[in-house]
């Protein structure tokens, strides 16, 4: 079954060959686009079905065996991710028929948005650090061009602020990659897993680092964040939304890999660093909210909040936890890409995202006020939303720790959030019709339907949490003993030397 | 499992027909209250059906899981505590839906109002029915919620935005404090199940944490039963449509932290830091309420001010915590459910049928609505605490209950007097007299607005002549649940000659005082405070508005528009992090000894280096690129020295297109911006933060390469890659086969690269116009497309 686990990225690349041979045909395009994504999240729910069923899954590219080759493995938190990714594609692939223009159309929008999706699923299923380097420029490259569709001048400087900071966290990436492949002569994951407890301990801490800022820029952690509030209110609200759900969170997933599984020899130190940062991007992310007056700069700040308690997770390294961190990331892709699709359908109806230009909608659009209060409310963390039961689960894990700081900070954070939300809550839906501001006619529905999806799917996380939570315990579990992963890629020999030292 | 899981099926039943509540107005129409008023009469008369059962002792106790991995479940727990709070909720919730249905009626939002309205007495219901701390803050938070939405019902107008918007920051804050209380709760105690817990305090009480956890907890509870300082956010909730402040913010919802005091008391009660924290707050809730009562001449938020006295009494039984004081809390509890839900709704109906809330502004109002001042008058007198009502046995009981604590009784008969004035001003004043003033000509109630209040205020005449009706079948086992154990009391209304008569003469007498010299003292007040902005109002304001402006500051530093200073962060953080690390951590260890170079490659060094500093030291654009693209051809030539010429060729390469390509672009820029305006502290700045990079990977680079380097991988390429790959040139053959999906990858970047440049450069050739103004149209008519399809 190894093919599964290249299909999540094979499939969509080859989608984006056939879409770039289908250029001009526009019909073609959009029905091939869409009927992909729906492959796409079968057949990676198929995979995650897979693995918890029969545990980590592992392709070999050209049959080279590991570490030599470069292997993809499917353990739960890959698959979950992948499965995720897929949810999103559909989302956004029926939202962008009435979202994206022709002109973007006929630049190429389709075979960039899979493109887009190969590159995040890479990332996700790659055993390989270099390999994951090359699937972070692949999303890198199609999403600067995705965000600079249409060549606005706004677009243009968020997206030279976007491309220029990433760079720099590809720069470091590959410098990281470099400095590890020195110390020990591979770049196969679990192969390192075994290596690097056997290196000095103190330069890996310090290659650690590197890969701290490369991942902490791509997952827009404080003090890095600053390319995601500069260009992600620029681009059509179908982009926004999969940048929105999935960009930060390869970059959080990024993290989650290699410091459960690379950099675990000095806890103590590193993810202490990395509570600190959890803390500080969680109250900057939530200030800089709080400071806004545009419905998309609200939510592109929420983002860099909630990344914080995602890694928050991460720090406490520990079962609950890790646990905590994973449906995190699972409820915060659904409710925020959500956000954005339901900004877009405001922006329909008031031709604005301007909390000022804005009102009326709760009068006039109360169906829609809903699908609003659904994420929002989630966001928020009010219960029985799917944000709170992540909240809770972090919080719950620092507690256990007795980590109050962070307690506190997240707590506190929270009301904040609370706060935001309401803000455009109150601007938006309550607050009577500016004057001179009319409302469109209602649009299309098909905007409507991803929205009705992804907001049933945060009832149902919210209200059957169990086989959710399950999903990422079981993840948890892989990821705080790594031996299952270095079994399935190099075999029951190499995982009985982990850990040990020379 | 006696009674299997009904009192749950009850819970979800309700948030169920709160979900076809609307559905359901559109159809009964004008007669949805009364429809819809089954729903909480049918939950009365369920609660009533386990009457006996509760009264001889006994808890009904059900479990179903919910989120079993985090010992989560939906437990509910009907001992006397929570039946009598879920009566009140059911049974005032009776004429509250039955009442909302008159007074809003042929409204638009009717619909929205009763599922909002209904799934908050669901939610209030889960709040006292649970047994489980994280499903009670569930339900708790939904509560909150739920009253934002009531709250702001009149959403078009902004105070009730504004109102909304601080209820809920103000009760969600403490919510989370509970929270934070809660999970400390559970990992001392071990389980988040109420009961259990319960059922070993000293394993609380004596923990470390008791005073974090009581905090905590207290902040959760006194916010939401609007103690002082979080006393300012109930009087402004009265922006709500009356139905919701008699219901939400009078009889259930501001009880909540009531109830969560006395559920816990048995486990956290008992200390001298619960006495003083619930006494003093208590206390000051009510002081602070009876004076500021006597600034108002809305009915509503005189109301409000009564309320506000009454639950600080409550708070204040719980901390003194006496047997006696606990009975005299339940007691108390309940007359005044019996008197204030009516007397809200009296002002209500007053404002409804006759167009003002202002008491000074009607008059003669009994000759037109006799039945409602007939209610107004029964409900008053309880409220006033005078006999032969039921709020007179309360009142007498609650300072019979403060006997050893003088003081305290003192703030008590202090507030009771202001309560006889409130009275005065709300169930007296605008009926009384013989001519009628009132903005529009008032008429009687209709039977919506009038049944259920005159049947709560029948209720307090009732039980003051027959307390015992519901003494030992509610009162004392509510009484128990909170003490913990059974302290049996009997309720009379005569209790002869004692002193808590005596001072409820004194408190009816200083009551007439006020009431006779209220005008002048509530006009001088008036005019002297209009404008008061400090105290807890002033607070939480300045709070909001010390908020914003702070994340208006941290945001203008941080996230500034010039990518400059993102860059200049981004790098100097990474240098920083990662050269602290290395400093105090790294333990590097290398090795400096190395052979003499040639003499070509210090030239080289040389030329790389002069490049830099003349980068550093550019004042054109120009030059910077120029030496950039100098300082790589030096670096690309030491890699011919190292024999890698295939590297060095595409290094020069990409430093010859690097240079023309953003040469190309500067020389299109408008003329100026190719100075570099920066000063010497930026050029400082980033040089050092360039310099420290650079000796940081030459540091690491040298770390690294004095360790013995595992070439197992270039040995098995080279061993396979003729036999296994057939290919001969080893570079040639990890590029296609060995690691053939990197590649793919990277040809991928290519193409993508490739396709965005057209994109770009199609576009900008193709039309020269302002390409902002362009945009918008482009969008607009997008609109129009989107709204047309």
């Amino acid at each position: 079954m190894s093919w599964l686990v290249g299909a999540p990225v094979i499939l969509p690349l080859a989608v984006a060959a056939l879409l770039f041979v289908l250029q001009g045909r526009r019909e073609a395009q959009r029905v091939i686009s869409t009927a992909s994504t729906a492959l796409l999240v079968t057949l990676s729910a198929i995979l995650l079905y897979r693995v918890s069923e029969g545990g980590i899954l592992v392709a070999q590219f050209g049959e080279w065996r590991a570490p030599f080759g470069i292997s993809f493995v499917a353990d739960h938190l890959s698959a979950i991710m992948v499965v995720i990714t897929g949810v999103m594609a559909v989302a956004t692939a029926v939202y962008a028929l009435r979202d994206i223009d022709p002109d973007r159309e006929a630049l190429g929008y389709h075979p960039l948005f899979q493109v887009l999706l190969a590159g995040i699923n890479g990332a996700f299923l790659t055993g390989d650090l270099f390999n994951m380097y090359v699937w972070f420029e692949v999303l890198l490259i199609a999403s600067f061009v995705l965000l600079t569709l249409g060549n606005r001048r706004e677009q243009l400087e968020g997206g030279i602020k976007y491309v220029a900071v990433n760079l720099v966290s590809s720069l470091v990436f590959l410098g990281a990659i470099g400095l590890v492949y020195g110390v020990t002569g591979t770049l196969n994951m679990a192969d390192l897993a075994i290596r690097l407890p056997q290196a000095p301990g103190g330069l890996v801490s310090v290659i650690a680092m590197l890969f701290m800022v490369a991942f902490g820029i791509k997952a827009a952690l404080f003090p890095l964040f600053f390319w995601l509030p500069a260009s992600y209110h620029t681009p059509p609200q179908a982009i926004a939304a999969i940048f929105a759900g999935m960009l930060t969170k390869v970059g959080v997933y990024a993290l989650i890999r290699v410091f459960t599984l690379l950099f675990v020899h000095d806890v103590a130190y590193t993810h202490t660093i990395l509570l600190w940062i959890a803390g500080f991007t969680m109250v900057t992310g939530v200030l800089g909210a709080a400071a806004q007056n545009d419905f998309r700069k609200i939510l592109s700040f929420h983002i860099i909040s909630q990344i914080g308690y995602m890694i928050m997770g991460l720090a406490l390294y520990t079962p609950l936890a890790l646990l905590g961190a994973v449906f995190y990331i699972v409820h915060h892709i659904i409710v925020k890409a959500n956000l954005f699709l339901v900004a877009g359908i405001v922006r329909r109806y008031a031709g604005s995202f301007d909390l000022d230009r804005l009102g009326g909608l709760y009068r006039r659009a109360p169906f829609l006020s809903v699908l609003f209060l659904v994420p929002a409310f989630s966001l928020a963390g009010f219960p029985p939303l799917s944000g709170f039961w992540a909240k809770l689960v972090v919080v719950l894990a620092a507690a256990d720790v007795g980590a109050w700081p962070i307690v506190a900070v997240a707590l506190v954070v929270g009301l904040l959030t609370i706060y935001s939300m309401t803000k455009i809550w109150q601007a938006a839906f309550w607050s009577p019709l500016p004057d001179g501001v009319e409302l469109a006619p209602r649009p299309s529905g098909l905007l409507y339907a991803p929205v009705i999806g992804l907001a049933l799917l945060t009832l149902a996380i919210g209200f059957w949490s169990g086989p959710f939570l399950a999903v990422a315990e079981a993840a948890a579990t892989e990821l705080m003993d790594p031996t299952a992963y270095v079994r399935a890629v190099l075999g029951d020999a190499a995982a009985a030397t982990i850990g040990r030292t020379p | 499992m006696p009674g299997g899981d009904r009192v749950l099926i009850a819970v979800l039943l309700a948030f169920g027909v709160a979900l076809a509540a609307p559905v359901i107005v559109r159809v009964a129409g004008d007669r949805s209250g009364w429809v819809l008023a089954l729903l909480p009469a049918g939950i009365t008369a369920y609660l009533l059906s386990h009457g006996s059962r509760v009264a001889a002792g006994e808890s009904i106790v059900e479990r179903v899981a919910w989120v079993s991995a985090l010992d989560i479940h939906l437990s509910m727990r009907l001992d006397g505590l929570s039946l009598v709070f879920a009566l009140m909720i059911a049974g005032i919730g009776t004429a509250i839906v039955i009442y909302a249905g008159g007074y809003l009626r042929g409204d638009r939002q009717l619909p929205r109002f009763y599922l909002l309205l209904l799934a908050f007495m669901a939610a209030m219901l889960g709040v006292v029915l649970s047994d489980n701390l994280i499903s009670l803050f569930v339900f708790w938070e939904l509560t909150s919620i739920t009253s934002y939405f009531l709250v702001g019902y009149k959403h078009e107008d902004e105070t009730s935005r504004k109102s909304a918007l601080q209820a809920l920051l103000v009760t969600a804050g403490g919510g989370l404090a509970m929270l934070a209380g809660f999970l400390i709760l559970g990992l001392v105690g071990g389980t988040f199940e109420i009961s259990e817990l319960l059922s070993d305090p000293e394993a609380i009480r004596g923990h470390e944490a008791y005073l974090a956890i009581l905090l905590l907890v207290g902040l959760g509870a006194l916010t939401k039963s609007a103690q002082w300082p979080f006393h300012f956010w109930l009087p402004n909730a009265m922006a709500a449509p009356t139905p919701v402040s008699a219901y939400l913010h009078s009889a259930t919802m501001v009880k909540a932290g009531v109830y969560l005091l006395a559920r816990l008391s048995p486990a956290l009660g008992g200390t001298p830091a619960w006495f003083w924290l619930l006494t003093l707050a208590g206390a000051a809730t009510m002081l602070a309420a009876g004076s500021l009562a006597l600034l108002q001449r809305d009915s509503k938020r005189l109301l409000a001010y009564s309320t506000l006295i009454a639950l600080g009494t409550l708070v204040m039984l719980i901390g003194v915590g006496t047997p006696g004081a606990i009975s005299a809390m339940i007691v108390f509890l309940v007359g005044h459910a019996l008197y204030k839900a009516p007397l809200f709704m009296v002002a209500g109906s007053v404002d409804h049928e006759a167009g003002s809330r202002d008491v000074t502004a009607l008059r003669g109002l009994g000759r037109v609505m006799p039945i409602t001042w007939i209610t107004a008058l029964v409900a008053g007198l309880s409220a006033g605490g005078l006999p032969p009502l039921f709020g007179f046995v309360a009142k007498e009981l609650a300072y019979e209950g403060l006997f050893e604590n003088p003081l305290l009784l003192g703030a008590l008969i202090a507030a009771s007097a202001v309560m006889v004035l409130i009275v005065y001003l709300v169930a007296w004043r605008p009926f009384a007299g013989r001519e009628i003033h009132a903005p529009s000509a008032p008429h009687e109630a209709p039977l919506s607005m009038w049944l259920g209040p005159a049947l709560l205020a029948a209720g307090g005449a009732v039980l003051g002549f027959a307390p015992w009706l519901i003494g030992d079948s509610l009162m004392v086992p509510a009484a128990a649940a909170v003490l913990g154990e059974l302290h049996p009391f009997r309720l009379y209304l005569w209790h002869g000659f004692t002193l808590a008569l005596g001072l409820s003469a004194v408190t009816v007498a200083l009551g007439v005082v006020l009431v006779w010299r209220w005008r002048p003292v509530h006009d001088a007040l008036r005019s002297r405070t209009l404008g008061w902005t400090f105290g807890p109002v002033g607070g939480y304001d300045a709070l909001m508005a010390g908020l914003v402006r702070f994340a208006a500051w941290q945001t203008r530093v941080l996230q500034s528009d010039d990518l400059r200073h993102h860059m200049t962060i981004i790098l100097g953080f990474t240098v920083a992090l990662t050269g602290l690390t290395a400093t105090f951590r790294g333990e590097l260890a290398f090795d400096l000894r190395h052979e003499a170079g040639y003499f070509y490659e210090y030239i080289v060094l040389v030329l790389v280096g002069a490049a830099a500093i003349s980068a550093l030291r550019a004042h054109s654009r120009l030059v910077a690129i120029t030496s950039l693209g100098v300082a790589g051809f030096g670096i690309a030539i030491v890699f011919v020295f190292f024999a890698a010429p295939d590297l060095a060729i595409t290094q020069f390469l990409v430093e010859t297109l690097i240079v023309i390509i953003v040469a190309l672009v500067l020389i299109r820029l408008p003329r100026g911006s190719l100075r570099e305006t920066s000063n010497g502290s930026v050029r400082a700045i980033a040089g050092t933060i360039a310099v420290a990079g650079g000796a940081l990977f030459t540091v690491l680079t040298l770390a690294v390469t004095a360790l013995p380097f595992d070439a197992s991988l270039t040995t098995f390429f080279e061993a396979e890659s003729y036999p296994a790959a057939q290919g001969r040139n080893i570079v040639n053959v990890i590029l296609v086969d060995f690691r053939a999906i990197d590649t793919l990858g990277e040809i991928t970047v290519l193409a993508v690269a490739a396709s965005g440049a057209y994109a770009l450069l199609r576009r900008s050739f193709g039309r020269r116009r302002d390409d902002v103004d362009t945009e918008d149209r482009s969008d607009r008519v997008h609109v129009e497309r989107g709204g047309g399809a």
